[in-house]
């Protein structure tokens, strides 16, 4: 599973240079961070990437980890292992790279409980040179789940909008903002990108048939095809966990409402019926229900109803207005924007309790969706006057933010596992 | 010492993965049929207004020579100030039947992008309900919503905003 895991991330980004395409900046940290030594890779100052450098990088992300310098110790092999020696460290990582005459790579990894002095776990993984940032990442990973119990999040992709004057570009990138690849440039506007939930393809909108036209598009294969172009305005598509439809908000009816329709265009099916603005429809992750935005109550306001149609419940009561919900990928609450009359604040509820919690104070954060493990919330805000990307811990101790090299970045979505 | 797994080689992976590609499947039939087609009604709009003496080329014309409704935040209602307008549009386009106008529907920033890109739809809506009121005929009236994607004014102020609330009549200049 892992292998597999490994070979369609690498599939994807395999003629791409690693160039960082976002400056990060990270604030706070976790109540408990686990101290944990990474030692250089024997043989990785050959190439061109450090292989540990991109795993520190990753664990100081999570705000989980403390990184701790080796300071000179360098075991590479598990019997140069001595315990002794890391005092004040609760995890080692140690490892080695080796350079095949056909540019390939062999990396093997090997991971320490330093307290109860144990070998966890290891690995060896063959790839070609260009895929060393993937390798790093899915040791990043490793070491998270080990020490968190909980999946990493590092090998995961993200998608955005870059936005400088006209030029608009569709965005995929690495969850660090390495690997960036633009998917679709446009001098229009291009909107609410959606992954499938198996990564392979992007639903997203855009206004260059002079309306807001659903294109669903193949990462894989770079074809694309009109998903929705009625009149009026076709947006908003939201993937069922199944892959085997989407909902999506059209006004060819009057005002904007929720339809199913299959990924190749067939089987619509109205399910919103309304006077109002129904829109940014959500799937929990059981396919059962549907998360929306709507004002039918006088104001915007985020509301629940099962994917059949019918009822709809009120969920949010807080602020002025209530906006973008999205599942948590337990099932068990939403993330959403919510607004006070001044700000737009980024905040979560949970079903059974139905508390709100705010995660951000700036004011002005839109988009947010869960990194698919549920403990980061990626959205959008603004910093020194441009648009950037953020990210929250779920409970909202730490925060990043990840500046673009150029323009305004705007509509981000955080991917799925890739299985 | 544990285990140590032993990957198989990457290229074998490549080779089953590009073996189990999503299928793709042909877009359907209606995708091409857009409804906006802005570019016939520029032709059209083009055509009529080289006719001489044409109202709507009168600078003049308190209410014709206006082409925006503008609305308060988070309201799609034509406001007072601007029904006059708007019903001198419908009247013109009840004279000129072959005149076309799309009425685009704009919002601010603030809200979401996808709620505001219906409100911009129902803005555009209630203009074109104002246009017909007033003598057009709805096949001379298309609508669309740019939400918040064009905005007018930039700036996070209200001075920016209440330039964005906005519907333009578009005859295709």
């Amino acid at each position: 599973m892992i292998l597999r895991f490994l070979s369609l991330a690498m599939l994807l980004f395999v003629t791409l240079p690693a160039h960082a395409t976002l400056n990060i900046e990270i604030i706070g940290a976790g109540e408990h961070q686990i101290p944990i030594s990474i030692v250089p890779f024997a043989g990785e100052g050959k190439l061109a990437q450090s292989i540990s450098a991109v795993i520190v990088n990753d664990l100081k992300r999570s705000g989980l980890f403390r990184p701790v310098d080796p300071a000179g110790r360098a075991p590479h092999e598990p019997q140069e292992v001595k315990f002794s020696e890391w005092a004040g460290v609760d995890a080692l990582a140690i490892g080695s790279v080796v350079q095949g005459a056909d540019g390939r790579v062999d990396v093997k990894f090997r991971l320490f409980d330093t307290l109860k002095q144990i070998e966890l776990t290891g690995q060896a993984v063959s790839a070609k040179s260009d895929q060393i940032r993937a390798i790093a990442h899915h040791i990043a990973d490793l070491i998270y789940e080990k020490f968190t119990g909980d999946a990493g999040v590092f090998s995961t992709r993200i998608a955005y909008i870059n936005r400088e004057g006209k030029a608009n570009r569709l965005v995929v990138a690495d969850s660090d903002g390495y690997g960036e690849q633009t998917v679709l440039s446009l001098n229009d506007s291009i909107m609410s990108p959606a992954w499938s939930p198996d990564g392979s393809h992007l639903a997203y909108v855009t206004f260059e048939q002079g309306h807001a036209v659903t294109y669903v598009q193949s990462l894989l294969m770079r074809q694309r095809m009109v998903l929705a172009a009625f009149p009026g305005s076709n947006s908003a598509p939201a993937w069922s966990p199944d892959g085997k439809q989407l909902a999506i908000v059209l006004t060819r009816d009057g005002s904007s409402q929720i339809y199913l329709i299959r990924p190749d265009g067939s089987g619509l099916k109205r399910i919103t019926f309304s006077d109002a603005i129904d829109t940014e429809p959500s799937f929990s992750p059981d396919g059962q229900f549907l998360l929306f935005t709507s004002d039918r109550g006088g104001s915007a306001q985020v509301y629940r109803m099962s994917v059949d149609g019918g009822y709809a419940e009120r969920l949010t009561f807080e602020g002025t207005n209530n906006f973008s919900p999205r599942y948590s990928p337990d099932g068990k609450g939403f993330v959403f924007m919510h607004s006070n009359g001044k700000q737009f604040l980024i905040a979560t509820q949970d079903f059974e309790t139905r508390q709100m919690q705010i995660l951000t104070d700036v004011g002005w954060e839109k988009k947010p969706s869960f990194a698919p493990n549920g403990k980061l919330v990626l959205f959008a805000t603004e910093a020194q006057g441009r648009g950037i990307l953020a990210t929250v811990s779920s409970d909202g101790r730490v925060k990043q933010k990840m500046f673009p090299q150029r323009g305004d970045i705007r509509e981000p979505t955080w991917g799925p596992f890739l299985k | 010492m544990k285990k140590l797994i032993i990957s198989v080689l990457l290229v074998n992976l490549l080779a089953a993965c590009a073996s189990e590609k999503p299928k793709e499947v042909a877009p359907e039939p209606t995708a091409a049929t857009s409804s906006a087609a802005p570019a016939a009604e520029a032709s059209s709009a083009n055509a009529a207004a080289a006719v001489a003496g044409d109202a709507l080329n009168d600078a003049g014309n308190a209410l014709l020579s206006k082409r925006s409704a503008y609305f308060p935040f988070d309201v799609d209602a034509v406001q007072a100030a601007d029904k006059p307008m708007v019903q001198a549009h419908g009247e013109y386009l009840g004279k000129n039947a072959a005149r076309k106008v799309t009425v685009e529907g704009n919002c601010d920033e603030r809200g979401s992008s996808e709620y505001n890109l219906g409100l911009g739809n129902r803005r555009a809506n209630n203009v074109k309900k104002m246009l017909v009121a007033g003598g057009a005929k709805a096949a001379q009236v298309g609508t669309v919503s740019f939400g918040e994607e064009k905005p007018k004014a930039v700036g996070h102020d209200e001075a920016a905003w209440s330039q964005n609330r906005r519907a333009d009549l578009n005859y295709g200049k």
